[in-house]
């Protein structure tokens, strides 16, 4: 990437919404074969400017634009990008669920025979030969619902690139792609990007996940408040650098200190099972986190649920506060009268009303306490959400607001502090910094921790290897429905985790 | 000019600062009603202005009041209640079959009429929560199947309903008859329960984000039943009341309000608490249908309108009401 000609060239992108300026003076330029990494907080410019670049919309005056050399008028319409060569890729994926893959590929872009009739045949040899051009071994004609989330996304990265066609030498944006994949299939989405870098194409990579900027990225934008802090190669950097760029002030340590654990038992469940949980038991000591993990499917990921009796368990028998139970009839208003508290890993659908305000979802299982003389009191409420707002730095503090326009991370610690409202003695979680910003994500460690050490128990599944590694006491990797390792001290690492999920004779493999 | 103010009502207002804008689509309906009257004074001059016509508007619509504020748990909590028109229905028949064809008594009528409603409301909870059938699917049948049972009961129109019902609806207060101050305090329980109590919330959670609500210890299946039932007691409370209003019984009368009252109802929740089903709202969008009709009917165009009006009234509610939740979010 010497002197070659940039596929992408962004000089002094700025952007003025009303008054308020979210994207200042932004120079950024993709080299062909390059994978760029673009970072930032919410609300750093990213989707803005992607936004731009999409034709979305229009930069303010003095920005300028190359493609492979060759200046293009600003705004862009919404027709060009495509024109272009540049082709997105967003969170959603937006693909034709109900469709085949084949539908998916070509949907705008059929051949056509003799009088607008598709020509079948050739339509499916086209997009089996696309498939197989980036490591897909996957039949035209298969329905999209039965693809794996990663197989998913690979389809839609490669019906991106079908869109523009002919042009060597385009631009890939990735908005996000991984935000909702499991950890463990990441890797193959990698190597289908590493292929379409190899053929020239620049890939502007946007994420949320530092370790995917140094899995796969060779240089690295950072946004802060609509500014460029700095554009450097990926190698040069350490994970402290990148997150001291993208907060503006180090961190110390993105996960707080560990704290010593309390010997009493908090919850004991023996022989938990359901649905893909088969005779599951545990010990958790009050202030100890203990994660669970492993390949999806595993079990780990409905433990939290069975616990919490938000599932149907087969069978299994819990001991909370000096009561036992059987897991069978268990419902979640026992659990939450036994002092467990659960965050779901859906957030939109099991953890928040998005058409409900803050204040409805932080005080619905405590609302009762506002209560006097039969009704609920409005001001003691708000205050009492406002104080939580505070303590949980939930922004922007209004508590009328509804919950859908907070970020994905404002959402979350808006959820934890509704069941830290409940005085819990065990707290579950599910995947808890799904689609969470890195700031967002340290202040919530730190409430976890912070409750860990007041002496609650705390149970979190998760695919996220590096956050087990550094938050937990110990590690409980199952396979098949069942604890098959524990790792804790010095062998809890993130190289250890995947060793364990994998199996002692399987070595993760890079690439498809 | 903005101002930031706490606004009065549970937080279902969008997330900006109030603005003249959002003021606008709060009360609008209210407006819109106050317009009307204005209008209608212009066109119609002082038979409708004069105090004799409010007050056979506000009679008059009591019922359907009544009826509509019984469907608001319910739908709050997410379930669509097609037998309720019907089982006002069956309870109005009843009154008629038993008072004034077999010479009951009123009070053991009435007892019979509320009984009978109650156990539409539990079957209909049964086949809806423990059954799991749609809400939608469940009370259309019921809802038909009432409708015929009815005329089954008694198929000709009787006269003759006790003194002690017909008074206990009919007697004047403030030149207003007693079912508008029924359907009035009506108004304010269900207020009180949804604004002020935590049971309110749970049944708008219920509706909103059902798993939400269960993972968070709400009684979901309870709530469901619970306002079904509900929502069947209080239609069969509206057909005693208006065999006590008309002193008479029309057994084939009462389906005709399933439309009227789920545009009160979506009607409703354009206002006070945008997007949402409400008491108050519920209250003003009848009223306003209501004079909307009589002011027509003054002028001479009669039949066709009273139709025309609550089917445009729910459309525009459904419509205004989806555009003010889509609103908030963006």
């Amino acid at each position: 990437m010497t002197a070659d000609v940039p596929v992408l060239a962004a000089r002094r992108f700025s952007k003025t919404f009303g008054g308020r300026t979210v994207l200042r003076e932004v120079d950024l330029d993709v080299q062909p074969g390059e994978v760029h990494g673009l970072v930032g907080q919410n609300g750093s410019g990213k989707s803005t400017f992607i936004k731009i670049l999409s034709g979305y919309h229009a930069p303010d005056p003095g920005a300028s634009l190359e493609i492979r050399g060759e200046p293009v008028p600003l705004p862009l319409g919404s027709e060009d990008p495509a024109k272009l060569g540049i082709s997105f890729v967003h969170q959603d994926l937006g693909l034709f669920e109900a469709g085949s893959v084949l539908e998916n590929l070509r949907v705008s872009r059929y051949e056509t025979g003799l009088g607008w009739r598709i020509s079948w045949r050739r339509e499916r040899s086209l997009a089996r030969q696309a498939l197989l051009r980036f490591g897909l071994d996957l039949d035209p004609d298969q329905p999209l619902s039965s693809l794996s989330d990663v197989e998913r996304a690979m389809v839609a990265i490669v019906r991106a690139l079908e869109r523009v066609g002919e042009i060597r030498r385009g631009l890939l944006v990735l908005d996000e792609p991984t935000a909702y994949l499991p950890r463990d299939s990441v890797e193959r989405l990698f190597a289908t990007i590493r292929r379409v870098a190899a053929t020239g194409f620049g890939v502007l990579f946007v994420t949320h996940r530092l370790e995917e900027v140094f899995a796969i990225t060779e240089r690295v934008t950072v946004l802060r408040d609509g500014r460029v802090v700095d554009t450097a190669h990926t190698s040069t950097l350490t994970e402290n650098d990148l997150v001291a760029r993208i907060l503006g002030f180090l961190l110390g340590s993105l996960y707080p200190e560990a704290h010593p654990v309390e010997g009493e038992a908090a919850l004991v469940a023996r022989d938990v099972s359901g649905a893909d949980v088969r005779a599951f038991s545990l010990e958790l000591r009050k202030g100890e986190i203990v994660g669970l993990t492993g390949l999806l499917g595993m079990g780990h990921e409905r433990v939290p649920y069975l616990l919490f009796g938000a599932e149907p368990a087969s069978g299994g028998r819990m001991w909370i506060g000096g009561r036992e139970w059987d897991l069978r009839g268990f419902s979640p208003r026992h659990a939450i009268a036994s002092g467990l508290a659960l965050l779901p890993g859906n957030r939109l659908r099991d953890g928040g009303v998005g058409l409900a305000s803050a204040r409805e979802n932080i005080t619905l299982p405590t609302v009762a306490r506002f209560l006097s003389r039969g009704v609920i009191r409005d001001g003691e409420e708000r205050r009492g959400v406002l104080r939580l707002m505070d303590q949980f730095q939930i922004t922007p503090a209004e508590p009328e607001r509804l919950f859908a326009t907070f970020s994905g991370g404002n959402q979350q610690k808006a959820l934890v502090a509704k069941w830290f409202a409940t005085q819990p003695k065990i707290l579950l979680l599910h995947e808890p910094t799904h689609g969470v910003d890195v700031g967002a994500r340290q202040q919530i460690f730190r409430h976890i921790r912070d409750g860990a050490a007041a002496g609650i128990g705390v149970l979190i599944s998760s695919v996220d290897y590096d956050d087990l590694a550094h938050l937990c006491d110990r590690v409980i990797v199952f396979r098949h429905g069942r604890a098959s390792a524990e790792l804790h001290g010095a062998e809890l690492t993130r190289e250890r985790i995947l060793e364990r999920c994998y199996g002692p004779t399987e070595t993760p493999t890079r690439g498809g | 000019m903005k101002h930031t103010v706490e606004p009065r009502t549970r937080g279902a207002a969008p997330t900006r600062r109030l603005s003249v804008g959002s003021l606008g689509s709060r009360y609008g309906l209210f407006v819109a009603w106050a317009l009307v009257i204005v209008v209608y004074g212009f066109l119609v001059g002082d038979l409708f202005l004069q105090p004799r016509n409010f007050q056979t508007i506000l009679s008059e619509r009591s019922i359907l009041l009544i009826l509509t504020l019984g469907m608001l748990p319910g739908l709050a909590a997410g379930e669509y209640d097609l037998s309720v028109a019907s089982t006002m229905g069956i309870s109005f028949v009843l009154v008629g079959w038993l008072n004034i064809v077999h010479d009951w008594p009123i009070v053991p009528t009435v007892l019979v009429a509320l009984a009978a409603a109650l156990l539409v409301g539990v079957v209909n909870a049964f086949v809806i929560v423990v059954l799991d059938v749609l809400s939608i699917v469940a009370t259309l049948g019921m809802g038909t199947l009432l409708a015929g049972a009815a005329l089954g009961i008694n198929n000709l129109i009787v006269a003759g309903v006790s003194d002690g019902l017909v008074n206990a609806a009919r007697f004047k207060v403030l030149g207003l008859q007693a079912i508008f101050y029924y359907a009035l305090l009506f108004t304010l329980l269900l207020w009180y329960v949804f604004r002020f109590t935590p049971l309110g919330r749970y049944i708008y959670f219920v509706g909103l984000g059902r798993d939400v609500a269960r993972l968070t210890g709400i009684r979901v299946n309870a709530i469901r039943a619970g306002t079904l039932i509900t929502g069947s007691v209080i239609a069969g409370i509206a057909g005693i009341l208006l065999a006590g209003r008309n002193g008479s019984v029309d057994p084939s009368f009462a389906p005709g309000l399933l439309l009227p009252a789920f545009a009160g109802a979506f009607l409703g929740a354009t206002t006070i608490t945008p997007g949402r089903f409400n008491p108050w709202g519920t209250f003003i969008a009848v009223y306003f249908l209501a004079t909307g009709i009589n002011g027509l009917q003054l002028m001479g165009i009669t039949g066709w309108v009273e139709q025309a009006f609550f089917g445009g009234a729910l459309i525009i509610g459904v419509v205004i009401s989806r555009l003010a939740a889509r609103r908030a979010v963006t």
